[in-house]
């Protein structure tokens, strides 16, 4: 640690650098030494920008470094591929628009909303041709989901490859949709008695296509045009995708053009070749629409180690299980002899994230941190092992296995697999 | 009223179409235009257009438009998807996946390269095209031979060999039960061993290893964290070639394989997916006649942006990375000397 003379001004010095070198000393919170944040700073002395300085707001300059980060050698070309929701430097269950991890095919598609149309036909009485306007007169509604890819975490299935949460498990976001329940859409169309699926397709350069069941059509999903209260941004779907709440993200077809009912599947290519879980006989699963339960433990993380040194400490993070609520998370500090339940703080809706926190009394010593979700079904998050057990290593998608992060003496962690 | 009949009541209730008054919201959808957008084929044939095309034009359109990314045997380059071979690697522990090894039907193929590709062109392709490009694509699978015929009144019999290796989803059978019994909370195992470190591999983007790092050593003020540079082109020296070296110029060629699938040089050369390239080298950017720039190719152009060899090689090491939104697919040549010889051989060729 270094001494605080040499690093010079700084409150975190200060409070770790210092504090834990003289702990003795300033803990009585007298001190020869006067903390140099205790002081007259420009901002308490000069005028701040106008309330027309921004009219659209942006985060403290001292936040740079919260931003979507890519990982350059997963994909061939930036223009398909994936970025990763900064997880670690988040807190609550809400992501903020601008975080929202983003995964397209042919890059964002810049739409006009003026020139948008959502086309519905195929087994229906009367094909339909809806304009923005036009959607936006159907009754809505507001949820929170979260919307995960079916690949997040999937780099990990031969094991632990990458230090931090935000590449390990940020293909994730969680934002309150408005938008309008595609039932009453598909009604207004009016589905034949042999319409039993949908084909959704986006405007996009890659055409997006998934086949959904008519029973989840009809059910929750939602045929949305704002995130958070505002428009959606363009690479999330500007101006309307599909919500497919708990189902894998790849199924929310974003830049919504055309809703076809058919009496079978299409069978396109991001539900054979993409999207389908390969097991280790050399039998694919299809169909794997569902998220099941999973959790991460956002803080402490590879890219949010412990800075304070030993002492109160806050462990949080996230939980999640596309078939409900999580009513229960536990977490263990020793890898799993012993766990604690931790504690549930925030909303608690289906398919949407929810926020736990452990606030424990660290004693400097290593810790191999981990979290387990229970969902409202009574499923239990499993660990990589059994996972892999059933399914072998080639799934890519779909693992929601028990992450595990050990931190050291220091209080940096690591992405590590434990026996 | 049994709770059955009340459960079956509520479910056609809620599930029927008839069920909700319609708001008159939107208007009619014609034939034509549903026509236009409705291009989805399905593995019975639905929605399949009338064409035909063969083995050897889809060769021809292949190596044009798809090979740059695919590979010219549909081996994939750089990260591109492989499209060819795999056959009987599926339950390896580096399973290749392609429309031969993996993809149930052959639809799919079809449906795909018409709405989607070629990448960045997407929906521009006739429909024989398609058909002859799905035909090449089995060809390269060894699924027919040379002299084949694809056509939409033979495409229900082409079926591809790992049709039936699909199962629905079994979660619930067989994952369910282990996994909703209540977990051990105490005592739970004797000890625990580290088995496998992240670091190890440490394929990480090195902006967030090394921020971490310096986090956790330093704890440092909390000001604002430079941003990482930018990826800049890779500043590649190339030695001024004072003289051709026939040598150079000869390896060049050999690279410029790599090219030519997308750019053509000398005497009769044509624009083809790339532009010429006659007098590239030390010639202005964006200067062919008749063929279309990317928007920021054509703004550097606007800029006076010349070829020097620094320049090129920038490009050429990364093209995405020098110009983003280029339309030049081509992941980069990576060799420095590769480069070096490529230009010399540009250079050449040109004259």
């Amino acid at each position: 640690m270094t001494d605080e003379n040499q690093t010079g001004p700084s409150r975190r010095a200060f409070l770790t650098g210092a504090g834990a070198a003289a702990a003795g000393t300033l803990a009585g919170g007298a001190s020869a030494q006067t903390d140099p944040a205790i002081a007259i700073h420009p901002w308490m002395q000069e005028l701040g920008d106008g309330v027309d300085a921004a009219p659209y707001g942006m985060p403290s300059p001292h936040e740079a470094d919260v931003k979507r980060r890519t990982v350059e050698w997963l994909t061939a070309d930036p223009v398909s591929s994936i970025n990763f929701t900064p997880l670690h430097d988040l807190d609550g269950t809400i992501t903020p628009n601008g975080l929202c991890f983003e995964r397209h095919h042919s890059g964002v598609a810049r739409v006009d909303p003026a020139q948008h149309r959502l086309m519905i036909h195929g087994l229906v009485d009367k094909p339909l041709v809806l304009t923005m306007e036009d959607l936006k007169r159907f009754p809505r509604q507001n949820h929170v989901y979260f919307l995960e890819c079916a690949a997040n975490s999937g780099m990990e299935w031969r094991g632990s490859q990458l230090n931090g949460c935000q590449f390990t498990h940020g293909m994730i976001h969680n934002v309150m949709y408005t938008g309008v329940p595609l039932r009453l859409v598909l009604e207004e169309a009016g589905i034949k008695p042999e319409g039993k699926w949908l084909l959704a397709e986006g405007a996009d350069a890659a055409a997006m296509t998934r086949s959904i069941p008519m029973e989840k059509a009809l059910d929750d999903c939602l045929v949305a045009f704002k995130m958070n209260g505002e428009a959606l941004r363009p690479e999330q779907g500007y101006p309307v995708r599909l919500v497919v709440p708990g189902w894998e993200g790849n199924m929310w077809v974003k830049w919504l053009r055309r809703l076809e009912v058919g009496d079978q599947p299409w069978h396109h290519r991001e539900e054979t070749s993409k999207y389908t879980d390969l097991m280790a006989d050399g039998v694919a699963r299809r169909f794997t629409w569902e998220m099941d339960a999973k959790s991460v433990i956002t803080s402490p993380s590879p890219q949010a180690p412990i800075t304070h040194g030993p002492g109160p400490t806050v462990l949080t993070g996230l939980a999640w299980s596309g078939r409900g609520t999580i009513p229960r998370v536990d977490v263990t500090l020793d890898g799993g002899m012993t766990w604690h339940e931790a504690r549930m703080d925030g909303p608690s809706t289906p398919k949407a994230l929810h926020r736990f926190y452990y606030d424990f009394e660290w004693d400097g010593k290593p810790l191999l941190l981990q979290s387990r979700a229970h969902d409202s079904t009574g499923y239990v998050q499993p660990t990589k092992n059994a996972l892999r057990e059933i399914r072998g290593e080639n799934s890519i998608y779909h693992n929601n296995g028990i992450q595990t992060w050990a931190v050291d003496a220091d209080g940096k962690a690591e992405n590590v697999e434990i026996s | 009223m049994s709770r059955f009949l009340k459960l079956a009541l509520l479910a056609s209730a809620m599930a029927s179409p008839l069920a909700a008054e319609p708001l008159g919201l939107g208007r009619a959808a014609t034939p034509e235009e549903i026509a236009l957008w409705d291009i989805d084929v399905r593995p019975d044939g639905l929605g399949l257009p009338a064409g035909s095309g063969d083995v050897m034009t889809g060769d021809k359109i292949y190596t044009e438009k798809c090979s740059a990314c695919h590979g010219v045997f549909g081996e994939g380059t750089g990260r591109w998807p492989v499209l060819a071979g795999g056959q009987g690697s599926l339950s390896d522990a580096r399973p290749v996946k392609t429309i031969g090894s993996y993809w149930p039907y052959l639809s799919t193929v079809y449906d795909y390269v018409n709405r989607a590709m070629p990448f960045g062109n997407a929906q521009s392709l006739t429909h024989d095209e398609v058909y002859a490009i799905t035909a090449y694509l089995l060809y390269l699978n060894d699924e027919v031979d040379e002299d084949f015929v694809l056509s939409s009144d033979n495409f229900a019999e082409a079926r591809l060999p790992n049709e039936q290796a699909f199962k629905p989803d079994d979660r619930a059978e067989v994952e369910f039960a282990a996994f909703k019994e209540e977990p051990c909370m105490t005592e739970c195992k004797p000890s625990v061993e580290i088995t496998m470190r992240a670091a190890v591999l440490d394929v990480t983007p090195e902006e967030t290893a090394a921020k971490a790092a310096a986090k956790a050593e330093e704890a440092q003020a909390a000001e604002p964290t430079p941003e990482a540079p930018p990826a800049e082109a890779p500043a590649v020296e190339v030695a001024e070639a004072p003289a051709a070296d026939p040598a150079l110029i000869k390896a060049g060629e050999k690279v410029f394989r790599k090219c030519k699938s997308c750019h053509q040089i000398g005497a009769k050369a044509k624009n083809r997916v790339g532009p010429v390239l006659n007098g590239i080298v030390d010639g202005p950017a964006g200067a062919v006649d008749d063929f279309r720039y990317s928007k920021p190719m054509a703004a550097a152009a606007e800029a006076g942006l010349v070829w020097t060899e620094r320049e090129l090689s920038a490009f050429l090491g990364n093209p995405k990375g020098y110009m983003k939104g280029t339309k030049m697919s081509f992941p980069g040549v990576r060799k420095e000397e590769d480069i070096a010889a490529l230009i010399a051989y540009l250079r050449d060729a040109s004259e």
